[in-house]
C-alpha cells in the first residue's frame, strides 16, 4: 500500500491489518511516553484546502507521537479555483522532500490526481475530499465498532473484521463522503449497512450500493442495530429545497429523545455515534450525545490511533507491524 | 466573391489523378480532379499533366463537414486560433466547419461572424462557417443580431447559444420562428439550466460513488422534448447538438415519426466513452453533455444505424493545458475531436457493421451541409462537383498521440488508445491540403 485514498479499494486483510496496528498505537497513547520512534527524520505535510482543525490536529498528533516532523500547509485561501494550484503546491511540497502528504481537499479526486499524475512521489493520505472518501473516518470508526462488540462480548478484538454486525448511518448520505468511506469498509469487514435519509438527500444511483436504504428511522432503529451513526446536516441544505425545515428534519431523521427512550426500552445495545462536529437539537439531541452509549469521544482518540497506524504502514512499508511495536 | 476558395472554381489548383480509389466503399475507380472540380471519373484514367496520387485500398470519401467546432478565435487564442483549429480539421478529413458562437466577444454580431469567416478564408485549410448566437451575450435575454448575420458576408444559416441552453422558451419559440425567414435553423445545446447547477458528470452509478454533482439525463431530455413541441407548433426546424442519452433518441425517434422537423447529432465521444472513466479523475475525461452509460452508447449507436440520429458533430472543444491541469470540479468541460473522429466513427460504427461507408458519407458529410444550407459541400462524388474529397486507409493503425495534433489543444480523451484508419489526404476545392497524412500548404485562394 503506498497510499491511502478510499476504503472502497482496501482488502480485508489490509484493513484489519491497519485495525490491528491501531489497537497497539493505542497502548502507546496509554503509556507515559506516549511516542515511538518509527517516523523519526520523516517529514508529514498536512496539507489543507478545507478547514478542519479536529481532522488536522488528529493528524498532527498521530505523526508527533511517531516522532515525524510535521508541516501544516493551510491552502486555504490560495487560489484552487483555476489553474495549477494543486500541481504548484505538490511540487513545493516535493521540494520540502516530503514523505507523506496528508491531504484535505473540496474537490473528489483531488488526492487521487495527486497519487497518480507523478506530480510528487510521497505517500498520499487522504483526509477527506469533496463529498467522496475520508478514509480514515471509516476506520476509526471500524474500531469504534470493533472496541464495542469486545467489550460487550468480553472477546480481543485483535484479527477481527466487524461480521454480523448492524450499523444505521442516518443522515446526508448525498454530501456525506463519511456515509461512503463507512459504507465500502463495513461492507467489506462483514458488517450490514442500512442508510436511513429523507429521499432528496440520497443521491440517484443509490440502488446499486451494498447498503438497504430506508427513509423511516424508527423502523431502522427497532432493529435493535449495534450502531446508529449519526451525520452533520448543513443547515444550509434547508434552503436548497432538500428538505422543508429544521424542525421537521429533527422530528423524523434526528435520533430524539423519544427515540433514545424506545432504544433503552428494547434493551438495545445500540452505540451512537457521530463524526463530529454535531449539531445538536437537529441530527443529535444532546441527551443521545451525551448518553452512555455514545461513542463519540472514544471516535475522537481512536482517530489518532488509527492515523498513527496508517502513517507508520505507509512510511514504514513495513507490513509486519507487530513486531517492530 | 470570385477570390472565395468556398466559392470559387477559377482558381488554378492544378491537376490531380486520384488513382484507385474505393469511393464510398462501392466502386474502386480514378478521379481527375482539375482546378477544383471532379472532371473524370473511370477506370485507368490518364493525365499527363496530372499529379498521380495512389489510393488503392484507401476510402474515398466528400469532404467531411462539422456542424460543431470550437475554433476559440476570437478571444481565447490560447486555446485555439482559426488557423490552427483549420490545420485540425484538414488533418482530420473535414472540408469545411461551423465554428460555434461562444467566443468571446460573442459571434452576436455581423462584425463577429465576418471576422471569423475572413479568418477561415486567409487560413485555407477548411471551410469555416460561422454559427451566430441565439442572444446576446449567449446570456438568453434578448435576440442577437440574427438577421444581420444572415446576411452578412458570412451568410450565417445556424445560431446556437452552445455552451448554454435557450432555456426561455419563449425567446425559444421566438427564435425558431424568427430564422424561418432566411431558412435558418436553431441549434440547441439542450441542457436544463437548473437541473444541473455546478453537474460535473453523468448523474448514476459512477456519481453515487465519486460524490460528484451529477447532470442527469432528464435535465436534456426535458429540453428536447420542449424543443420538439415549438418546433411543431411554430412549423419550424430544429436541430440538437450533441444528444447523449437513450431517453433523448427516444424522444427524437417519437419527433421525427410524428413528422417534426428535428435533426439531431452525437458526438464521437458519447459513441465510445462512458462515464466510468470519471473514476479516474483525470479531467481530459470532464465534457459537457457529459460521458454517459454503457446503454446510453448502445442507444446512440443503434439511433446512428436507424437514421434517428443524422449527424455526427465533434463538438471539437480545445483547451489549455492549465484548464484541465487541476482538480476535476475547476476543470473546464470538453475534449478535442477533429482529428480522431473519423477514425472513433470507422471503429464504433463501420468495424461493428452498424452502418456502411456510404452512412459515414451522409452523417459526416452530407447531412451536415444541408443542415447548414452550406452550399458546395457534402456534395456527392461525381464528375462535375466540387473536388472536396477526404481519402482514409481503413486499415491503418492509429496510437493516439495528442501531443502530434495539429490543434493547439492536448485534450484528447483518445490518448494512447489504438484508432482503426488514417486520413491520407484532403482535398479541398480540387487543392491538396493534406497528403501522406500531413500538412501540406493552404489553399492557393487563401489570403
Ligand atoms: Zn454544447
Amino acid at each position: 500500500m503506498k497510499h491511502l485514498l478510499s476504503t472502497k479499494n482496501l482488502t480485508r486483510d489490509q484493513a484489519i491489518e491497519i485495525l490491528d496496528t491501531a489497537d497497539r498505537m493505542a497502548d502507546v497513547g496509554q503509556q507515559s511516553v506516549k511516542k515511538l520512534p518509527a517516523l523519526r527524520g520523516r517529514t508529514v505535510v498536512n496539507l489543507f484546502f478545507e478547514d478542519s482543525t479536529r481532522t488536522r490536529i488528529s493528524f498532527e498528533t498521530a505523526a508527533k507521537r511517531l516522532s515525524a516532523d510535521v508541516i501544516n500547509f493551510s491552502a486555504k485561501g490560495s487560489s484552487v479555483s483555476k489553474g495549477e494550484s494543486l500541481k504548484d503546491t505538490a511540487q513545493t511540497l516535493m521540494a520540502m522532500e516530503a514523505d507523506a502528504v496528508v491531504i484535505r481537499h473540496g474537490a473528489s479526486g483531488a488526492p487521487q490526481q495527486l497519487a497518480t499524475t507523478g506530480w510528487i512521489d510521497a505517500a498520499v493520505l487522504n483526509a477527506g475530499d469533496g463529498k467522496h472518501e475520508h478514509p480514515t473516518q471509516a476506520l476509526l470508526d471500524a474500531m469504534t465498532l470493533r472496541e464495542h462488540r469486545s467489550k460487550l462480548a468480553g472477546t480481543a478484538t485483535t484479527g477481527t473484521g466487524l461480521d454480523g454486525m448492524h450499523v444505521v448511518i442516518a443522515g446526508d448520505i448525498l454530501h456525506s463522503r463519511v456515509a461512503r468511506s463507512n459504507m465500502w469498509l463495513l461492507n467489506t469487514l462483514g458488517a450490514r449497512v442500512t442508510f436511513v435519509a429523507p429521499p432528496t438527500l440520497l443521491p440517484v444511483g443509490v440502488e446499486h450500493w451494498p447498503a438497504r436504504i430506508v427513509f423511516d428511522l424508527d423502523q431502522a432503529l427497532a432493529q435493535n442495530p449495534d450502531a446508529v451513526m449519526l451525520l452533520r446536516v448543513q443547515r444550509e441544505r434547508m434552503h436548497a429545497a432538500f428538505f422543508p425545515s429544521e424542525a421537521e428534519y429533527a422530528r423524523w431523521w434526528g435520533l430524539t429523545p423519544e427515540r433514545l427512550a424506545a432504544l433503552d426500552a428494547a434493551g438495545a445495545t445500540t452505540a451512537i455515534m457521530h463524526p463530529g462536529p454535531m449539531n445538536r437539537g437537529l441530527e443529535i439531541s444532546s441527551v443521545a450525545a451525551d448518553s452512555p452509549r455514545s461513542t463519540v469521544l472514544r471516535q475522537v482518540a481512536n482517530g489518532v490511533s488509527v492515523r498513527m497506524a496508517c502513517l507508520y504502514l505507509l512510511l514504514t512499508g513495513d507490513n509486519s507491524a507487530a513486531q517492530v511495536l | 466573391m470570385s477570390q472565395d476558395p468556398q466559392q470559387a472554381t477559377a482558381v488554378d489548383t492544378g491537376s490531380w489523378l486520384v488513382c484507385q480509389a474505393n469511393v464510398l466503399g462501392e466502386t474502386v475507380t480514378d478521379l481527375l480532379i482539375v482546378d477544383g472540380v471532379i472532371t473524370q471519373m473511370g477506370t485507368e484514367l490518364s493525365d499527363e499533366n496530372a499529379t498521380v496520387i495512389d489510393a488503392s485500398h484507401q476510402i474515398a470519401l466528400p469532404g467531411l463537414v462539422d456542424i460543431h467546432t470550437h475554433l476559440r478565435e476570437p478571444g481565447r487564442e490560447d486555446a485555439e486560433t482559426v488557423e490552427t483549429g483549420t490545420r485540425a480539421a484538414a488533418k482530420g478529413g473535414y472540408t469545411a466547419v461551423f465554428a460555434m458562437a461562444n467566443s468571446n466577444p460573442v459571434a452576436d454580431t455581423a462584425g463577429v461572424v465576418e471576422q471569423v469567416w475572413g479568418l477561415g478564408r486567409a487560413a485555407g485549410w477548411t471551410q469555416v462557417q460561422p454559427i451566430g448566437a441565439v442572444t446576446v451575450g449567449l446570456e438568453g435575454k434578448n435576440l442577437s443580431e440574427i438577421g444581420a448575420m444572415a446576411e452578412s458576408r458570412a451568410q450565417v444559416r445556424v445560431f446556437s447559444d452552445d455552451g448554454k441552453c435557450v432555456h426561455d422558451p419563449l425567446l425559444m419559440r421566438r427564435a425558431l420562428e424568427y430564422v424561418k425567414t432566411f431558412d435558418g435553423v436553431v441549434a440547441q445545446h439542450a441542457q436544463e439550466p437548473r437541473l444541473t447547477e455546478d453537474a460535473q458528470m453523468n448523474e448514476g452509478s459512477v456519481s453515487a460513488d465519486l460524490g460528484l454533482a451529477g447532470w442527469p439525463a432528464v435535465a436534456e431530455e426535458s429540453i428536447i422534448a420542449r424543443d420538439v413541441l415549438l418546433a411543431q407548433h411554430v412549423g419550424s426546424r430544429v436541430h440538437i447538438c450533441h444528444l447523449s442519452t437513450k431517453g433523448s433518441v427516444e424522444l427524437v425517434r417519437w419527433a421525427k415519426q410524428r413528422g417534426i422537423d428535428v435533426t439531431a447529432e452525437v458526438t464521437p465521444h458519447h459513441l465510445l466513452l462512458t462515464d466510468e472513466l470519471v473514476r479516474t479523475f483525470d479531467p481530459v475525461f470532464k465534457v459537457n453533455p457529459p460521458l454517459r452509460t454503457d446503454e446510453d452508447v448502445a442507444a446512440v449507436r443503434a439511433a446512428v444505424a436507424d437514421g434517428t440520429i443524422d449527424v455526427v458533430g465533434t463538438d471539437h472543444a480545445p483547451h489549455p493545458r492549465e484548464d484541465k491541469e487541476c482538480e476535476w470540479s475547476c476543470a473546464a468541460m470538453g475534449m478535442t475531436g477533429l482529428e480522431t473522429a473519423l477514425s472513433v466513427v470507422h471503429h464504433t460504427l463501420v468495424e461493428t457493421g452498424a452502418i456502411s461507408w456510404r452512412d459515414v458519407a451522409r452523417i459526416m458529410s452530407q447531412t451536415p451541409a444541408q443542415i447548414g444550407r452550406l452550399e458546395g459541400q457534402g456534395r456527392p462524388l461525381e464528375v462535375g462537383e466540387p473536388a472536396n474529397i477526404v481519402l482514409f486507409d481503413p486499415a491503418a493503425v492509429t496510437t493516439v498521440d495528442p501531443e502530434k495534433h495539429a490543434s493547439k489543444g492536448r485534450n484528447s480523451p483518445y490518448k494512447g488508445l489504438t484508432l482503426p484508419g488514417s486520413v491520407r489526404a484532403t482535398f479541398f476545392k480540387g487543392h491538396p491540403v493534406v497528403l501522406d497524412g500531413e500538412l501540406m500548404r493552404p489553399h492557393p485562394a487563401a489570403r
